[in-house]
């Protein structure tokens, strides 16, 4: 009976059901493509639904870990002490929706776009999925280890194999970059092993205690691992490269997923469980963050490639997030998270909506384009609400998340300085140009460009992909209230760390 | 002098197989020549009654011969290593000679013999065996890898193998011979009592020790001693290079293991410098070189030689000696998993080879992922976790041996290894890239044998990745109070 709890509760469900789909389609014929794709669109909105099962369990006002599973898992001797230890808490809870919703929309997105190779194709989408949920999840350093690098071979596949003509080398540098950082993590996770007697993060970072020289060299080996995935400047270089020759749906999942790994691991494991080395290097970060903000920025602005001026947009918003982070106070760290899953919205209909237009007219060369408007005009609206929301205008998702960084910035006392939010909130101006930018040179103007005429606006299949991105873009913009409630707890225990660790220290 | 206490049951493992690979030999004089599988099931049937015996000592701690053979836990694990990978080459084989025309019916009877070198080697306590042990194992090798004949490469392999191996005996023995004449004792107990007694710095015990390690190095393919490793492994047959690669770098290690945690514990902070530079040299000359190579044996054999390094990881100890059974324990769940692994990967080579040809090219994997997709997920799989990538037991391993050294306090050493456990990723991804990502035709004759082996290893290397509690239990539980 014990076995059946633990296999059938909600954690588990949650974090298999993908991978129990990738195992159903092994034994689905290669022929029948139609039916592999209904396949894995059920198994990823059967997981979706699951995750509003977990939902609905849990409990905003506890800030601990809820809905539990932990199971003893390599226990030998007295050395070894890894359990599988699944939990939820209000950090990540909205990233576990995030990653539920995103999927089948990206899945769906590739109806069409992809007819070579389609088993194999969803198979890595959905252990994917498990590998990514099983990130936000694990409350066991030794297990989120595992499913930390587990992710980087679905990936690694959906880019060498699907995607553009570079594809090998942008797929490869992925997998080393990504790696580089997680091998000095593992060091770290090996000595806090040995040296604290446990995996647990909770147990961990309840006990405190690692010396304050010691916790510095962790936390940059931790940082190693995070600062390449999110990435922040100057590990960026692979972000592009990655994003251009991916499929569409796997720069969606890159985008709005993948990248929140890393910027969910620095809340998770620099913050939790070494707090004096996050306020010595507070200040550090931030300033790489605010770089990262701006740089991403300019950068974006003269690319041609649409995709690659997306991607590069991402450097700069995930700057926001890393500002928010480090801030290491409450409305920092809300408005972090907030924006973690802003960008994930934002960011993957964006990726969507060039994708829908790459596959009419397979090039994403901005000089290709102008005045889509006139042949594409629900298109064209679309696309627009889209970019006010990445930019930050009032009433849509970004402004609330940028603007609660902004305030956290501004009042953080680990960081004692407005520098950080002001050149931030040149980044929003910068934003601005760059996306604006963009969107005049594709619809404004008159059609310029005979292939552009007789494009064919969106179908109800691409229509349906949007929906639901652009009612969660709208309900945050207006209505944030419920998702801060959802991580109210956890953060403020969290922050209150800070509070009473930059008490002692003063 | 009394007659010393010989508790042959303790040894009989090693008796039966011996006798039962005599009787091999002359067995095949009347088996058909077109009947020649029919030897290696019967290999196949001494090895697994073989396996019952060793299963029948579990838990068991005696020493046989004086002292000088002892059956234990360590012993035990060993055992089950060097059998499995012989029943899995003996799998390999049975098409692959018929394949290569080599199907000559003393090739069991010589992989029993090297098994039971190898078995002897993990049971010894005492460096006459040790040196014995050495040589039963070897010499059939040699032979072995000169199999191929009329093959030149292989001739070559065999007659270079043979003599780099003679060579590195001579170190042992003149290393042997130094040890006695420092300690007046061959037998660990002795040489540890004489250590014990206050001659730990003696020069001539330390030139002695660092000979012992030469020969072993030799053995187990170590940087600097590694220079026969590329050729021998190329041009031997296939089959062969995957049950070397995997039973004589075990054998090494175990013999290693043996000297230094039993014999020379006390000269822990001398010995391990010379372990901890052979492990750093080994790990990142392998892995630099194995980027370099287009041949997939070649590669293969520098990837077996950044393995050795990672075993040498596990192969210290701190002064205090506190953590040599946990050491202990990691080398051989490194060295086991490695070998899971390995063969896996050696019979995906097995079934891409052309028959005539004994070489592949990476480049003959190109197209795998679509004419073969089980075999490419396979192999996928096999590169994976010689990379240590979960979840797979490569993951498991690393992560055991890291562990190890982080314990008895060569921290920079761990460090290293993880640098090139990046450089490794890049090989070994290539060989999924191509497989995958590039257009071929990628072709694969798979026997049911050979099947069978590639479907076990790759069940047994994902799903200890997953859960490998109970097998990481029943090492720990082994080596427990033996070092």
């Amino acid at each position: 009976m014990e076995i059946l709890n633990f296999l059938f509760s909600t954690l588990m469900l949650v974090v298999f059901f993908p991978l129990l789909g990738a195992v159903v389609l092994l034994f689905v014929n290669r022929e029948q493509k139609d039916l592999i794709r209904w396949l894995a669109v059920v198994f990823s909105l059967a997981t979706f639904a699951l995750s509003l099962v977990m939902l609905a369990q849990f409990d905003a006002r506890v800030p601990g870990e809820q809905l539990a599973v932990v199971v003893p898992w390599i226990q030998v001797g007295s050395s070894w002490n890894i359990n599988f230890h699944l939990g939820v808490d209000g950090m990540s809870i909205l990233l576990v929706l995030l990653t539920t919703l995103l999927m089948p929309i990206a899945i769906f997105s590739s109806w069409t776009a992809i007819q070579e190779r389609v088993k194999e194709y969803m198979i890595f989408f959905l252990m994917l999925e498990t590998g990514m949920l099983g990130v936000f999840l694990s409350l066991d350093l030794f297990l989120f280890y595992i499913f930390w690098e587990f992710t980087l071979v679905p990936m690694y596949f959906l880019i060498g194999i699907w995607g553009g003509s570079n594809r090998i080398y942008a797929a490869l540098k992925f997998f080393l970059y990504t790696m580089a950082g997680s091998i000095l993590m593992l060091v770290a996770i090996l000595w806090l092993g040995i040296a604290q007697g446990s995996f647990s993060v909770p147990e961990l970072a309840a006990r405190g205690g690692i010396d304050p020289g010691m916790q510095r060299w962790l936390f940059l080996a931790f940082a190693a691992a995070f600062a390449i995935k999110v990435p922040m400047w100057p590990l960026h270089s692979w972000l592009p490269d990655a994003h251009v020759e991916a499929p569409t749906a796997g720069s969606v999942i890159l985008a709005g997923v993948l990248l929140k790994l890393g910027t969910y691991g620095f809340l998770r494991f620099n913050l939790a469980l070494f707090p004096d080395a996050a306020l010595y290097f507070a200040p550090l970060m931030a300033t790489l963050a605010v770089i990262g903000i701006v740089y991403g920025a300019i950068v974006s602005y003269p690319q041609r490639d649409v995709k690659k001026l997306v991607a590069y947009s991402s450097v700069s918003h995930l700057g926001f997030v890393m500002l928010g982070l480090f801030a290491l106070n409450t409305q920092g760290i809300q408005g972090a998270v907030l924006q973690m899953v802003n960008h994930g919205l934002s960011t993957g209909a964006l990726f969507l909506l060039v994708g829908m237009i790459y596959e009419r007219r397979h090039t994403r060369d901005l000089g290709e384009f102008g005045g889509l408007w006139t042949s594409m005009p629900v298109y064209g609206t679309l696309m627009l609400i889209v970019v006010l929301s990445s930019m930050g205008l009032p009433g849509l998702n970004g402004f609330v998340g940028e603007f609660t960084i902004l305030l956290g910035a501004f009042g953080s006392e680990a960081l004692a300085s407005p520098v950080y939010t002001i050149v931030a909130a040149l980044g929003v101006i910068l934003a601005a140009i760059y996306l604006l930018w963009m969107f005049q040179k594709m619809f404004l103007g008159q059609v310029t460009n005979p292939k552009n005429e007789n494009l064919p606006d969106l179908n109800w299949r691409e229509l349906l992909v949007l929906a639901p991105l652009l009612v969660l873009i709208f309900w945050i913009g207006l209505y944030p209230q419920p998702f801060f409630n959802l991580m109210q707890s956890s953060v403020g225990s969290l922050a209150d760390v800070f509070s009473a660790a930059s008490i002692a220290a003063r | 002098m009394p007659f010393p206490d010989l508790n042959l049951f303790t040894a009989v493992h090693l008796l039966f197989l011996s006798a039962w690979a005599c009787a091999l030999l002359l067995a095949d004089l009347w088996i058909p020549k077109t009947h020649k599988p029919v030897t290696g099931w019967l290999a196949f049937a001494g090895l697994v009654i073989t396996l019952g015996l060793v299963v029948a000592q579990l838990g068991a701690r005696q020493a046989a011969f004086g002292g000088a053979l002892a059956t234990d836990g360590f012993s035990t694990l060993m055992n089950f290593i060097f059998i499995g990978a012989g029943m899995l080459s003996v799998l390999m084989a049975l098409n692959y000679l018929r394949q290569h025309d080599l199907e000559r019916g003393e090739f069991y009877p010589l992989l029993l013999f090297s098994i039971v070198g190898m078995m002897a080697m993990g049971m010894a306590k005492d460096l006459i065996v040790v040196f014995l042990a050495l040589e039963l194992l070897s010499i059939p090798l040699y032979v072995l890898a000169g199999f191929g004949r009329p093959r030149i490469e292989s001739e070559e392999a065999g007659l270079k193998y043979f003599l780099l191996g003679a060579f590195s005996s001579a170190f042992l023995v003149y290393g042997i011979a130094l040890v006695y004449g420092a300690t007046q004792a061959t037998s660990f107990a002795g040489i540890g009592m004489a250590l014990d007694a206050g001659q730990a710095t003696s020069p001539l015990l330390l030139a002695g020790v660092g000979l012992i390690m030469v020969g072993m190095g030799f053995k187990v393919a170590a940087v600097p001693f590694h220079m026969w490793t590329p050729d021998v492994y190329d041009g031997s047959p296939s089959v062969v290079t995957a049950f070397m690669s995997v039973g004589a770098k075990a054998a090494g290690f175990a013999a290693l293991v043996r000297v230094l945690f039993d014999a020379l514990a006390p000269l822990a902070s001398e010995w391990g410098v010379v372990v901890a530079t052979l492990a750093a040299l080994s790990m990142v000359l392998g892995n630099v070189a194995a980027i370099a190579q287009t041949s997939m044996k070649r590669m293969l054999a520098y990837s077996s030689i950044a393995h050795a390094g990672y075993v040498a990881v596990a192969a210290l100890i701190d002064a205090q000696g506190a953590q040599s059974n946990f050491s202990a324990g990691a080398a051989i769940f490194y060295l086991g998993a490695y070998a899971l692994t390995n063969l896996g990967t050696w019979a995906v080579v097995l079934a891409v080879e052309k028959p005539g040809r004994m070489t592949t090219d990476v480049a003959d994997y190109a197209g795998l992922g679509r004419t073969q997709p089980a075999l490419a997920a396979a192999m996928t799989l096999f590169m994976l976790s010689l990379t240590g990538l979960p979840p797979s037991i490569g993951f498991v391993a690393k992560f055991y041996v890291f562990r190890a050294a982080l314990e008895a306090g060569y921290t920079w050493l761990v460090l290293l290894g993880v640098v090139t456990v990046l450089i490794s990723a890049y090989y070994y991804l290539r060989v999924i890239v191509v497989m995958w990502m590039k257009e071929g035709l990628g072709e694969a004759v798979l026997p049911r044998a050979l099947n069978f082996t590639i479907w076990l290893t790759a069940v047994g290397t994902l799903v200890f990745g997953i859960v490998p509690g109970p097998l990481m239990n029943f090492v720990e539980s082994s080596v427990r109070g033996i070092f």
